[in-house]
């Protein structure tokens, strides 16, 4: 294990204003010790963000860096590739902000297989704003907006990437840092629209309302019901969520559980090759340009 | 500075150098509940400490999981890999 490059940090920035025991931090941590691990200078890697408190971590990362307006930070992130082909971009999301603000840019960003690394950092809520419940809030579980549990389905990230055109998509958690690393280096060697959906923790907003307990208390419940999908796979039986068992067990005795049970796939859940948005288009200038020449060389042929 | 092993003596214990930024630790305890050898405690005031510098294996847990950049470990006069 590399140590944490401090030069990669903006130290005068710190301490951040997260809450203790935030899972931000962590997955923050293991996007910088990734960026250090894969060797990219400082100057060609830059991190974009939206709103919310995850979005945050660009103002805490010494590289250049954009903060942008609500749900936005893809389409920034779009031109910014476009314009620099050569960046490295990172584009760090809340929940909220990637699914539900920015819930068209995400899908469009994927359609167009465009070389961007969407790290989605999932705390189920929106944090900085009080806690109102997100897309990704699990159905049934508190929030100020939603007292008496969400009623909606949560989405899956993944299966929405994938089915929109992504090129690579993992999910890690706050609870094995290690394994994210690993995934947001796979997601920044793929060229491709990469999604790295980091599950992570609020103990203030969402755990508190939910009585998950201490931040530590949060992290090793995530942990626990974490399964890699390799085992996942030789384990047919296992891929069934614990939580249709757990709400079977609950509908006889007639009440709801209240400790989230189900099984997290943690891992590459799927990587396949396409055709990137860039390249193609920088491809099709080109030929555009050497095309106007040669017909301007042979107008000029004629004339003379 | 700790002395380098030489080839002819026995592997010795490597010893862990262990560094705690108390402007940004936040006392929440993650690192103290996923350190396996009790190497940092917690004060009953809620402080974090480094209890037992010696104990520490060197596996990195505390650093990877601090959300707050407040730990480093490293291995005493060798280089941040470990």
């Amino acid at each position: 294990m590399k140590s944490l490059r401090e030069e990669f940090l903006r130290t005068n920035k710190l301490p951040h204003i997260w809450c203790p025991g935030c899972g931000n931090g962590i997955v923050t941590a293991a996007l910088v010790r990734a960026i250090g691990k894969v060797g990219f200078e400082q100057k060609d890697v830059a991190v974009v963000s939206g709103i919310g408190c995850s979005s945050r971590a660009a103002g805490y990362l010494n590289f250049n860096t954009l903060h942008t307006t609500h749900g936005r930070a893809l389409a920034f992130a779009t031109g910014l590739k476009l314009a620099q082909p050569g960046l490295k971009v990172f584009v760090v999301m809340g929940d909220g902000d990637a699914t539900a603000i920015g819930g068209n840019h995400f899908i469009h960003a994927a359609r167009r297989n465009i070389d961007l690394n969407a790290i989605i950092i999932n705390n189920h809520i929106y944090g900085m704003t009080g806690g109102q419940h997100s897309p990704l809030t699990p159905e049934g579980k508190k929030a100020t907006t939603a007292p008496e549990g969400t009623l909606e389905r949560e989405f899956n990230i993944l299966e929405l990437a994938v089915s929109a055109g992504a090129t690579y998509g993992a999910r890690g958690t706050a609870a094995q840092p290690r394994l994210l690393e690993k995934l947001i280096v796979g997601a920044s060697q793929n060229e491709g629209f990469s999604v790295v959906e980091a599950m992570s923790t609020c103990p203030v907003s969402y755990g508190r309302r939910n009585r998950l307990g201490s931040a530590v208390d949060m992290l090793k419940d995530i942990k626990q019901r974490s399964v890699s999908v390799e085992k996942l796979e030789t384990k047919a039986e296992t891929t069934r969520p614990r939580r249709d068992i757990a709400e079977e067990g609950a509908e006889e005795e007639g009440e709801t559980h209240d400790k989230q049970e189900e099984v997290i796939p943690v891992g590459v859940i799927f990587s396949r090759p396409a055709p990137e948005f860039v390249e193609r288009y920088y491809r099709g200038l080109n030929k555009e340009k050497e095309g106007k020449e040669g017909k301007e060389e042979k107008e000029g042929q004629v004339e003379s | 500075m700790p002395k380098k092993n030489s080839r002819s003596s026995p592997p010795k214990k490597r010893i862990a150098e262990l560094k705690l930024n108390e402007e940004r630790c936040k006392d929440c305890g993650i690192c103290v509940a996923f350190c396996p050898a009790k190497v940092l405690g917690q004060k009953e005031t809620g402080e974090v400490y480094i209890k037992d510098e010696e104990k520490c294996t060197l596996c990195g847990n505390c650093e990877i999981y601090c959300p707050d950049f407040a730990i480093t470990v490293k291995e005493a006069g060798g280089n941040d890999e470990i």
